[in-house]
C-alpha cells in the first residue's frame, strides 16, 4: 500500500493541480476575471444559488380546469354550429363533467348526427402523441338519443402541455424585458413553469408581469344604455359591464372604479399587434404606449374607425379596460398610442405585455420565494466565518490528536477543501446556504477516513507490528471500511438530490461531491503523503 | 509532544452488559418520540403546511414586535406568528394557509403577501418572503417522507449486499431509532419542521450509518479472526477498538457543526441543530443499539463463518 508507482504519484498530483486550478477562480471577482485572468486557465466559478444572491424563484401553474372549460365551450359551440347546418333538432345541450353532451330530439336523426358529430373528433396535432391515433375527444352515442363528446385525458394532457409550451414563450419574452441577468425559465413537471431571476430588486413586479394574462382587445363600446343602469338592471345580450383599469398611481377598489358598458364581439385582438413602444403624450407629456398593428390588423383597424367616428371604442386588458376613446376620424396608419392613468413603469411594463403577447392560459403563483440582496450576502458572510472557524477548530485538534500525522492530514483537508471547490465549479453546481453548510459538514467529516487510518495504525503497532508494516497493514485494513462507510452516505445524499427543492438540492450536490472528493484525499492523497514522508524518513517509531 | 486522547488504548468496557440499561432507554424515550408526534404533533413550516413566511428588518434598532403583531392580526388572515430573529430588529412574520378551493387558495396567499406589505409599508426591509401554496405544500411533504423512506431501503439493500441480513436488520433499526428520536426532539422542542430538516434527517441517516458501518466492519473482521471467541466478546471488543475512532470523528464533527450552528446565521439554525443532535444520537446508537441487536440474530451458524475464509487468524488475538 505504501509503494507508489511514478505514473501514480503523477496522477494523484495532477488531479491535485487539476483541482486547484478549477477552484482558484473563485477567490477573483469576476471583473477581474474578465480582464486580467489568464484565458486559457479554467475561469468558471460557482454560481450562487438565489438564497445567496438575492432573487426571486416563481413556480407557476398552469390551470387544468381552466383549459378543460374552454376547450369544453368551443366544443360546445362547435356542437351547435354543426347540428344547425345539418337542421337536426336537439334538447339540453351542455357542457359538464368533462363533456359535452345533447339530447338529439328524433331517434330518425341519430346515425346522421353520429356521422356529422364525428367530424368533430380529431386527432391531437401536436406530433409525438399522434402517432398512436389519439383524439382529442371521444363520441358516446346513446340509443336513447343522448350523445356525448367527452374530452379524453390524452387530449387534455396535450393542450396543457402546449398552453404550458407556449407560456414558457411568452414568459421569456416578458422576462427577458425586465433587464436582469440569466433569468432562468423551465418546465416543471406536466403543467408547471419555473422562473428564477437572480439579483432582483423589485419582486413584486416580477409577479404582476407573470401573472397577467394579457389578454388584450379592442371592442366597442356599447352606447345603447348607460354603463349605470346596465349594472343596476341587465346589460344587453352581447355587451358586458367592464370596469376601468386601476390607477397605480391612487388605488380604488372596483366598485368605485369608472364602469364601462363594452360589446362582447372583439374587433381586434393583441395577437395583430406588431408592435409596442412606452412613450411619451407630445402634448401633455404624460406616460402613454404606442402602438402599431400588422397588415391585417391595421386593415381591420381602419374599417373599424372609418364605420364608427364620433363613437368610443374601448381598449381592454384582462377584462379591465385601460381606456376609452372616442374615434375623431378614421386611422389609416394602422398605429395609435393609448392613454391611461400610466406611470412611465406602467406604462412600460404595458407595451412588455403587449409585445409578448398573452398567454394561453391563466397562470397561477403555487410557489414564491424571494430572497433580497441584503440577506444572501449577510448568509454568505456567516457561512464564510463559520467554514473558517469551523476548519481551523478541526485543523488545530487534528495537530493535537496526531501531531505530525495530523499535520499531514490537515495538508489533505486543505486538498479536499480546494477539490471540492473545483468540483462544483467544473460542475457549474450552484451553491446555496445548505450547500456550504455541506462543505463545512465535510470538512467536519473528512477526517473521518484519516482516523480511522490512524486509528487502525496505532492499534496494529501496539499488537507488536513494525512501523512501516502497521503503516501499511492500517490503510489497506481501512479502506474496506472507509469505502463502506461512505458510499451508504453517497446513496443518502442521491436520494435527497432527487427530492430536489433549489437549496436542498445545493445541499445533496455538495455532500455527494465532498464524499468523492474525501475518498481521494484522505485515503489516496494522504497515503502519498505518509509513503513520501517514510521514504525520505525511514522512521523506526511511529509518530502517532 | 503528547497527544490528546479521549479513549485510552486499552479500554474493555462490557458494552453488552451495558445494554440491559440503553435498550429500555431507548425503548422508553422512543415510544416517547411517538406519543409527543402523535399528541403535540410536529411544528410544520411553511414547506408542508402551506402559507407565508416573510423576514423584515425595521428602521429602528429594536422592531416593536407587539405593533407588528396588532397591525398584522387586523388583517384578518387567521393565525399570524411574529417573532425576533437573529437580531433585534430582525423579524420573522409566519401567516397560516388561507382556505379555499385549489387555485383560490393559492390567489388568496398572494394576496397575503401584498397586504402585509401595504400594511408595513416601505419603511422595512423585506429580506425574505416566501409564499407556499396547499397543492405544493402537499406534494413536498410526500416526497419528503417518500424520500427518508427510500433512503432506509436503499441503504438496507446496500448492506445487505455487503454484509449479512442481521447487519442489514441491525443498521436499519439503528437508524430508524435516530430518525424517530429526531422528530421527538422535533415535537418536543416545537421546533420548525421543514424541507431542510427532511434534508437534515437525511445526512444523519448517512452519518449515523457511518458510523454503524465502521463497527459493523470490525465485528465482521473478528468474528472471522476469533473463530472461539464468544459473540458476545467479539462484539464487546470490535467497539472497544473502534471507540477511539468513533469518539474522535464524532468530535471534529461536532467541532465544524458548532461553528455552523453559532456563527452559520439564523437561516441554518434549525438545520445545523438537527445534525448536532443527529450526531449524538447516532454516536450513542451504533455503540448501544446497533451493535448489541446482532446478539439477538444468531451470528454464528450463519454465513459469516465460512470455512477458509480468507484472512483467518493472521494474528494471535491482542492483550
Amino acid at each position: 500500500m505504501l509503494h507508489f508507482a511514478r505514473w501514480k504519484v503523477t496522477l494523484v498530483l495532477l488531479v491535485a493541480v487539476v483541482g486547484l486550478l478549477f477552484s482558484i477562480p473563485n477567490l477573483f471577482s469576476d471583473q477581474t476575471l474578465q480582464d486580467e485572468y489568464p484565458s486559457w486557465l479554467p475561469n468558471g466559478k460557482l454560481v450562487l444559488g438565489l438564497d445567496l444572491q438575492g432573487g426571486a424563484h416563481i413556480l407557476m401553474q398552469v390551470e387544468k380546469d381552466g383549459i378543460i372549460k374552454d376547450r369544453l365551450e368551443i366544443l360546445r359551440g362547435d356542437v351547435r354550429s354543426a347540428l344547425r347546418e345539418d337542421k337536426i333538432g336537439y334538447t339540453g345541450l351542455a357542457a359538464r363533467d368533462g363533456a359535452v353532451q345533447v339530447r338529439i330530439r328524433d331517434l330518425a336523426q341519430l346515425e346522421s348526427a353520429r356521422a356529422k358529430l364525428k367530424e368533430l373528433v380529431q386527432p391531437i396535432s401536436t406530433s409525438l402523441l399522434s402517432g398512436g391515433g389519439a383524439t382529442e375527444t371521444s363520441l358516446e352515442v346513446n340509443n336513447d338519443g343522448l350523445v356525448r363528446l367527452v374530452l379524453t385525458e390524452e387530449g387534455i394532457n396535450a393542450r396543457v402541455s402546449s398552453a404550458v409550451a407556449q407560456s414558457v414563450e411568452v414568459i421569456r419574452r416578458r422576462v427577458d424585458e425586465l433587464g436582469t441577468t440569466e433569468p432562468s425559465i423551465q418546465r416543471e413537471g406536466d403543467s408547471r413553469i419555473l422562473v428564477q431571476v437572480p439579483g432582483l430588486q423589485d419582486p413584486d413586479r416580477l409577479k404582476d408581469i407573470l401573472e397577467t394574462t394579457a389578454n388584450l382587445s379592442f371592442r366597442m363600446v356599447d352606447t345603447s344604455m348607460a354603463a349605470e343602469t346596465a349594472l343596476q338592471t341587465r346589460p344587453p345580450l352581447d355587451s358586458e359591464v367592464l370596469f376601468e383599469a386601476d390607477d397605480p398611481l391612487n388605488p380604488k377598489p372596483q366598485n368605485e372604479r369608472t364602469p364601462y358598458l363594452v360589446q362582447k364581439r372583439v374587433l381586434i385582438s393583441g395577437d395583430e399587434l406588431d408592435d409596442a413602444q412606452p412613450t411619451f403624450d407630445s402634448r401633455t407629456n404624460e406616460p402613454v404606449v404606442s402602438f402599431r398593428f400588422n397588415t391585417s390588423g391595421a386593415k381591420k383597424f381602419a374599417r373599424v374607425t372609418e364605420q364608427n367616428v364620433g363613437l368610443p371604442f374601448a381598449i381592454v386588458l384582462d377584462n379591465e379596460v385601460i381606456s376609452a376613446p372616442t374615434i375623431r376620424e378614421p386611422i389609416r396608419g394602422g398605429s395609435g398610442i393609448i392613454s391611461g392613468s400610466f406611470t412611465a413603469q406602467s406604462a412600460n411594463d404595458l407595451a412588455v405585455l403587449m409585445r409578448a403577447g398573452a398567454l394561453p392560459a391563466k397562470l397561477t403563483i403555487v410557489e414564491e420565494r424571494t430572497v433580497g440582496p441584503g440577506l444572501g450576502a449577510d448568509s454568505i458572510a456567516a457561512g464564510e466565518i463559520a467554514g473558517i472557524v469551523g476548519a481551523a477548530a478541526v485543523v488545530v485538534f487534528m495537530f493535537l490528536a496526531y501531531g505530525l500525522f495530523g499535520l499531514f492530514a490537515n495538508v489533505s483537508l486543505i486538498v479536499n477543501v480546494v477539490l471540492l471547490l473545483g468540483v462544483l465549479s467544473f460542475l457549474g453546481a450552484t451553491l446555496t446556504l445548505p450547500g456550504i453548510a455541506g462543505i463545512v459538514l465535510t470538512i467536519g467529516m473528512a477526517v473521518d477516513a484519516n482516523v480511522l487510518i490512524y486509528e487502525r495504525i496505532r492499534e496494529e503497532n501496539n499488537y507488536g507490528r513494525s512501523t512501516i508494516a502497521a503503516i501499511d497493514t492500517g490503510y489497506s485494513r481501512a479502506l474496506a471500511t472507509i469505502l463502506d462507510a461512505n458510499i451508504t452516505t453517497f446513496i443518502a445524499a442521491v436520494i435527497l438530490f432527487s427530492l430536489g427543492s433549489g437549496p436542498v438540492k445545493g445541499f445533496a450536490v455538495t455532500l455527494a461531491v465532498g464524499i468523492v472528493t474525501t475518498v481521494f484525499s484522505a485515503f489516496t492523497f494522504n497515503r502519498l503523503v505518509v509513503a513520501t514522508w517514510i521514504k525520505y524518513r525511514r522512521p523506526s517509531k511511529l509518530p502517532i | 509532544m503528547k497527544k490528546l486522547r479521549f479513549i485510552p488504548d486499552d479500554t474493555n468496557i462490557h458494552f453488552m452488559r451495558h445494554r440491559r440499561w440503553s435498550f429500555p432507554l431507548s425503548g422508553t424515550l422512543l415510544i416517547a418520540s411517538i406519543v409527543l408526534f402523535l399528541i403535540s404533533g410536529l411544528n410544520y413550516g411553511i414547506d408542508f403546511k402551506g402559507g407565508t413566511l416573510i423576514e423584515i428588518q425595521t428602521a429602528e434598532q429594536t422592531a416593536d414586535l407587539a405593533f407588528i403583531r396588532g397591525e398584522l392580526n387586523n388583517l384578518g388572515f387567521g393565525d399570524v406568528e411574529v417573532q425576533e430573529f437573529g437580531a433585534p430588529n430582525d423579524v420573522l412574520i409566519r401567516i397560516q394557509t388561507q382556505e379555499g378551493e385549489g387555485e383560490d387558495a393559492e390567489i388568496a396567499q398572494q394576496r397575503v403577501v401584498d397586504q402585509v406589505k401595504a400594511t408595513l409599508g416601505n419603511t422595512v426591509t423585506y429580506r425574505r418572503v416566501e409564499v407556499v401554496g396547499p397543492r405544493v405544500s402537499g406534494e413536498l411533504a410526500t416526497t419528503g417522507a417518500i424520500s427518508v423512506l427510500s433512503a432506509l431501503l436503499a441503504i438496507m439493500v446496500y448492506i445487505w449486499f455487503r454484509f449479512e441480513w442481521q447487519f442489514a436488520v441491525g443498521a436499519v433499526v439503528a437508524t430508524a431509532h435516530d430518525v424517530i428520536m429526531t422528530i421527538g426532539v422535533f415535537a418536543l422542542l416545537q421546533i420548525d419542521f421543514n424541507l431542510t430538516t427532511i434534508a437534515a434527517i437525511l445526512t444523519i441517516v448517512g452519518y449515523s450509518l457511518n458510523d454503524t458501518v465502521v463497527v459493523y466492519d470490525r465485528i465482521r473482521e473478528d468474528l472471522r479472526k476469533y473463530k472461539k471467541m464468544p459473540l458476545k466478546e467479539v462484539l464487546d471488543q470490535a467497539i472497544n477498538r473502534t471507540l477511539s475512532r468513533t469518539t474522535l470523528t464524532s468530535f471534529t464533527t461536532l467541532l465544524a457543526l458548532c461553528s455552523l450552528y453559532f456563527l452559520g446565521g439564523e437561516v441554518i439554525r434549525s438545520f445545523t441543530f438537527a445534525m448536532i443532535w443527529g450526531v449524538f444520537v447516532g454516536t450513542y446508537s451504533s455503540i448501544f443499539i446497533a451493535a448489541p441487536l446482532l446478539i439477538y440474530f444468531n451470528l454464528r451458524s450463519d454465513s459469516v463463518q465460512k470455512p477458509g475464509d480468507e484472512d483467518e487468524l493472521e494474528e494471535a488475538p491482542a492483550s
